[in-house]
């Protein structure tokens, strides 16, 4: 079987997407699976964490994320340069500092950078709690709309209707 | 400070006692989980004052738990070595907490909260690590207990939490879940049939991976491999302790398979072999720890298969503990570079080998 993007290589990868109930089966190959951001658990082992530290601040995306990589996190002062080279970053705040290329990273790490597991709620009021965690997961939504991450989207949506 | 065992329930070793479900294969199941406060720099950023924050913070919030209500509090900034390196052995705190890596150096709050199979390390890479320990295998039981304690902790302290990224941890190889689940597997059958290399390789491609008897970065002894998942963050806790259980299931699966095949086209190397390393251990003077575990890994080998039954898995496990360096060196009231120690180990291993011998009546089972 071809990758149904290019049509020369074999395909390697069968992902079952679901849209609008429609199921669809696109099979790619291992280099257009990786341009398109499809993380096997073979291409994770791939990449250690060691490897991307290495890489890490050096082969900037050309996109916003070359003015981030200066910038200190405003939190605790951890600079990019600090997490390469610890492998530790700083604080929680360095999350949302380094966002753009911690997301990537985790996506390599972990195969995904959205959490699925179990929502915490901080200490504090009920309803408020709820209202959070709705917009907490609309966000989600939005999110895993964008990444096209089908499957996730579906099961956010349950969740939103369950607390709406 | 000196460390009073005796203040931890079961002295820590409840884990060992082989009660578990496939005690014979799997010694015991852990899960840790993860967890940092909010509006504090993790703890390789802090400074010694704020660990002492963290510390206190999370030691209030343990004795308004139930979980931990009674726990004792064991400052392991204030041990010597030798108490730290006791508790390592024991697998109630990791290298990192206990400042065994390189430089020796605890860090300042280092500290663990025990109770039964829960306990907190406090201020190791990431601020708590909640962790449980059961004998055998049994992740759901552990985990149920665990995420307790997680509620518990979480209704009183402030996680630092991310709506995509999850719990946030210092390494972002923990981020997600934080969780890590893990089991203690002895898998001499697939080491001697030579299908462990096929088997471990395999782990990678579905997510898991192994280490050795002491977890990250240590060396695989005795024929004890540690599974777990790698990855931590895109699936839920259930999702993530659910492919670890199936997986090992199969593992245990392969080890019975190879033991099986063993027995089938080998029995009489086999059998030499186990009954070589109990008799080295019945009659050894002198005993390195890794020439004691690999030939306690062959005398448990003979107990699984039911050809050696004048000793239990439950003394097989007390033997693995009791001569590492630390715990031989704590009972026999020596420092832990005393060269008497490889003798001490002997007589020790004969002395419980012995007495469990004639506690079970003793004798090979007959030669047919």
């Amino acid at each position: 079987m071809q990758c149904d993007h290019c049509g020369e290589r074999p395909a390697a990868i069968h992902l079952t997407q679901i849209v609008n109930n429609a199921v669809t089966q696109v099979h790619l190959c291992e280099t257009c699976a990786a341009e398109k951001g499809v993380h096997t658990s073979a291409s994770i082992a791939k990449f250690p964490l060691s490897d991307f530290l290495a890489t890490l601040g050096k082969a900037t995306p050309k996109t916003e994320a070359g003015g981030e990589a200066a910038e200190p996190c405003s939190f605790c002062g951890a600079t990019l340069a600090d997490f390469r080279e610890t492998g530790r970053l700083g604080c929680p705040h360095c999350y949302t500092t380094f966002e753009h290329h911690l997301r990537d990273l985790l996506r390599r790490l972990h195969g995904s950078s959205q959490h699925v597991g179990e929502v915490y709620l901080p200490p504090g009021g009920g309803a408020r709690d709820a209202r959070h965690t709705l917009v907490d997961l609309r966000d989600q939504l939005r999110r895993a709309v964008e990444a096209e991450n089908f499957e996730l989207a579906a099961e956010l949506r349950d969740r939103i209707r369950v607390l709406e | 400070m000196t460390l009073d065992l005796h203040l931890l329930p079961d002295g820590g070793i409840g884990w060992a006692d082989a009660s578990g479900p496939d005690g014979h294969i799997v010694l015991s199941s852990r899960i840790r989980l993860a967890r940092n406060l909010l509006g504090m720099p993790f703890t390789i950023r802090a400074d010694a004052a704020e660990h002492e924050v963290v510390l206190d913070h999370v030691t209030a919030a343990a004795r308004e738990t139930p979980e931990l209500a009674d726990a004792p509090l064991v400052r392991v900034d204030r041990l010597e070595r030798a108490e730290r390196q006791l508790l390592y052995e024991r697998h109630l705190i990791s290298r990192e907490l206990a400042g065994l890596d390189q430089g020796g150096i605890v860090r300042r709050g280092a500290a663990l909260v025990v109770s039964g199979d829960l306990g907190v390390m406090i201020n190791e890479e990431d601020h708590l690590r909640l962790q449980s320990l059961r004998s055998g295998f049994a992740l759901p039981e552990a985990y149920a207990a665990l995420e307790r304690l997680d509620t518990g902790l979480g209704h009183r302290l402030a996680f630092a939490f991310h709506p995509e990224f999850g719990y946030l941890t210092a390494c972002p190889t923990n981020a997600g879940t934080g969780l890590r689940a893990s089991v203690l597997i002895h898998l001499p059958g697939l080491v001697l049939t030579k299908e462990i290399a096929k088997v471990l390789q395999g782990l990678s491609q579905v997510g898991l991976t192994f280490r050795g008897l002491y977890g990250e970065g240590s060396e695989v002894v005795g024929n004890f491999f540690q599974l777990s998942n790698q990855t931590t963050l895109g699936k839920s806790e259930e999702d993530l302790l659910d492919q670890l259980v199936k997986i090992v299931r199969q593992v245990i699966e392969y080890e019975e398979e190879a033991r099986r095949v063993l027995r089938r086209d080998a029995p009489a190397l086999i059998e030499d072999k186990i009954w070589r390393a109990y008799g080295l251990l019945r009659h050894a003077r002198l005993l390195s720890f890794e020439e004691g575990m690999n030939l306690l890994s062959g005398v448990r080998l003979g107990a699984g298969l039911n050809l050696i039954t004048d000793v239990g898995v439950y003394t097989l496990n007390k033997l693995m503990i009791f001569t590492q360096p630390a715990h031989l060196a704590h009972q026999s009231g020596r420092a832990l570079t005393d060269p008497d120690l490889p003798a001490l180990r002997a007589a020790f291993v004969r002395r419980l080998l012995e007495d469990d011998a004639h506690r079970r009546g003793g004798g090979a089972p007959e030669a047919t």
